[in-house]
């Protein structure tokens, strides 16, 4: 029964670049709905953690079960681990929707093509099925009169919508946001935080890394504060940012406003 | 303050460009001049006797442009790659094969294949007993070996450079949604480099249009083959070459055009 419910269980995650070891053991569960929020100052390996979790960066040591699903790791002889199964991890990825801090959207393709990319080529859904999805999803984010335009041509924040867009239109199990306005200018943050906030409202899983405390508080049910590599707290966010337990979160909070 | 507000106001943007303008009324009556003294003091009646090679010539000159530059390009792509993503020794293989054929001539590249694998070749009973010696006797095949290695190794470094100049955070998008390294590439990672190298390209194929009248000096009758020829015949100089010079421009007018097309289909900002 858990386990069904259970989106997401990593454990006990490490991740070494060479001496530097910048995560010590992260154990995180999100449930199926949960909106969760990590947040931490620059370095704290809160991107890394997210990064981890759809295998970007492979961990070197720990667990990562999505929906059930351990993924397989093997040692690859360097004091780290890499994935047995290929294409197992394909498969989970392809069921992870990723949104990154620089959109990364596909420059060579418009709008439109950049969201059914993936349902097409990889989950191999019928093309018109996918561009039916995909409307309704640019219709959603704002952006359906610029389907057809190349992203060169949109703001930034219309990029991130369309990024939101591509990342949705995989119907994912997980949404991943890895610091999504942090490269966005100032005007242009709230018309991405909303859509965001959107989708938190209706329970959607995801895991969120921000900067944004106001909005992590608005739209999350978990918060987790990353410091050097290990959780130094975590909790509702009423209690993170309302009743800090730990020194370097209050710290942190202060810092931040 | 207030006469520097006044002269600002008082631009005047440049003028739409309108075909009628006096330098450009000038320019063109010079050019009407030079087509009518050339078509009025040279000789042009040798033209219809050789209407039809002229035109063989043309072909063959242009199967020759097409199919070095699309093999050439094909073999580009495993060069230009493996010098970004390795293995090593494979790196190092292509780069040395760059290095080799961007470092010498072509005239010389095409004369030790025809002047010197060919007569190699013609020593060894097995290779003349062989299904390939029809064709291995002939010269096209070295012009056509020696014309596409060159392009594969200019494009080879044209597109190691547009491989490694296609961002990560793409590449990383790929894999972040599960696409596997073929569908990776196939789908993100060669369109989008061949779209960055695409004006270098444009002008890599006229580069190679231009070197194809090199194999007329290993007796493959090409466009310039058939001028030489009538030359020779005619004991005529300038119209010859003139009406070469012509067609070669008229050839790379219609690649840079279709170039043009290509590129229009994807806009790049700013450019």
């Amino acid at each position: 029964m858990t386990d069904s419910a259970q989106a997401i269980e990593v454990s006990n995650l490490h991740k070494r670049f060479g001496p530097l070891e910048v995560l010590k053991g992260v154990s995180l569960t999100a449930r199926q709905g949960d909106v969760i929020a990590i947040i931490g100052g620059s370095g704290s390996g809160k991107s890394t953690f997210l990064r981890c979790i759809n295998m970007l960066e492979l961990p070197s040591a720990g667990t990562i079960t999505i929906h059930g699903e351990t993924i397989v790791m093997k040692k690859d002889g360097h004091g780290g681990l890499a994935p047995s199964d290929r294409r197992q991890v394909q498969r989970i990825r392809s069921r992870l929707g990723m949104v990154f801090q620089s959109f990364n959207l596909w420059q060579h393709m418009t709008v439109l093509q950049n969201v059914i990319e993936v349902p097409v080529h990889v989950l191999k859904q019928p093309k018109d099925k996918a561009v039916e999805i995909a409307e309704t999803l640019l219709r959603r984010v704002g952006l359906y009169e610029k389907r057809d335009a190349y992203p060169a041509f949109l703001s930034g924040g219309q990029q991130q919508r369309a990024a939101i867009a591509r990342a949705l239109a995989i119907q994912p199990l997980v949404m991943l946001f890895d610091e999504p306005t942090s490269a966005l200018d100032p005007e242009l943050v709230g018309e991405v935080l909303s859509v965001i906030g959107d989708l938190a409202r209706e329970k959607r899983t995801m895991i969120l890394v921000t900067h944004e405390m106001k909005f992590a508080r608005e739209v999350s049910n978990h918060v987790v504060f990353l410091h050097n590599g290990i959780i130094e707290e975590q909790g509702p966010p009423e209690a993170i940012f309302g009743a800090p337990k730990s020194d370097r979160l209050r710290k942190f909070i202060s810092s931040i406003h | 303050m207030n006469q520097e507000t006044a002269t600002l106001s008082a631009y005047v943007p440049p003028k739409a460009r309108s075909l009628l303008e006096p330098h450009r009324l000038f320019l063109m009556a010079v050019f009407l001049v030079i087509v009518f003294c050339a078509v009025w003091f040279l000789r042009w009646d040798w033209m219809p006797k050789y209407g039809s090679r002229l035109a063989y010539g043309v072909w063959q000159t242009l199967v020759m442009l097409f199919w070095t530059s699309v093999v050439g390009f094909l073999l580009a792509l495993p060069i230009g790659l493996v010098q970004v993503t390795g293995p090593r020794p494979l790196a190092w293989l292509a780069k040395g094969f760059c290095t080799i054929i961007r470092g010498t001539p072509l005239l010389l590249q095409i004369w030790l294949l025809y002047y010197g694998l060919g007569s190699l070749f013609a020593q060894y009973p097995e290779v003349r007993s062989s299904f390939l010696w029809p064709y291995l006797r002939q010269a096209w095949p070295y012009g056509f070996t020696a014309l596409m290695l060159s392009f594969a190794a200019y494009e080879g470094e044209v597109m190691r450079g547009a491989f490694a100049g296609v961002p990560r955070g793409e590449l990383e998008a790929a894999r972040a949604f599960g696409m596997s390294r073929w569908t990776m590439f196939r789908r993100i990672w060669l369109p989008r480099a061949i779209h960055r190298a695409l004006p270098t390209l444009t002008g890599e194929t006229v580069l190679q249009l231009k070197a194809t009248p090199l194999v007329a000096t290993i007796t493959v009758i090409d466009v310039y083959a058939v001028i030489s020829k009538v030359r020779q015949d005619t004991f005529l100089t300038y119209e010859p070459l003139l009406l070469l010079a012509l067609i070669y421009l008229c050839l790379t007018g219609i690649l840079v055009g279709g170039f043009r097309l290509l590129e229009r289909r994807i806009p790049t900002r700013g450019a």
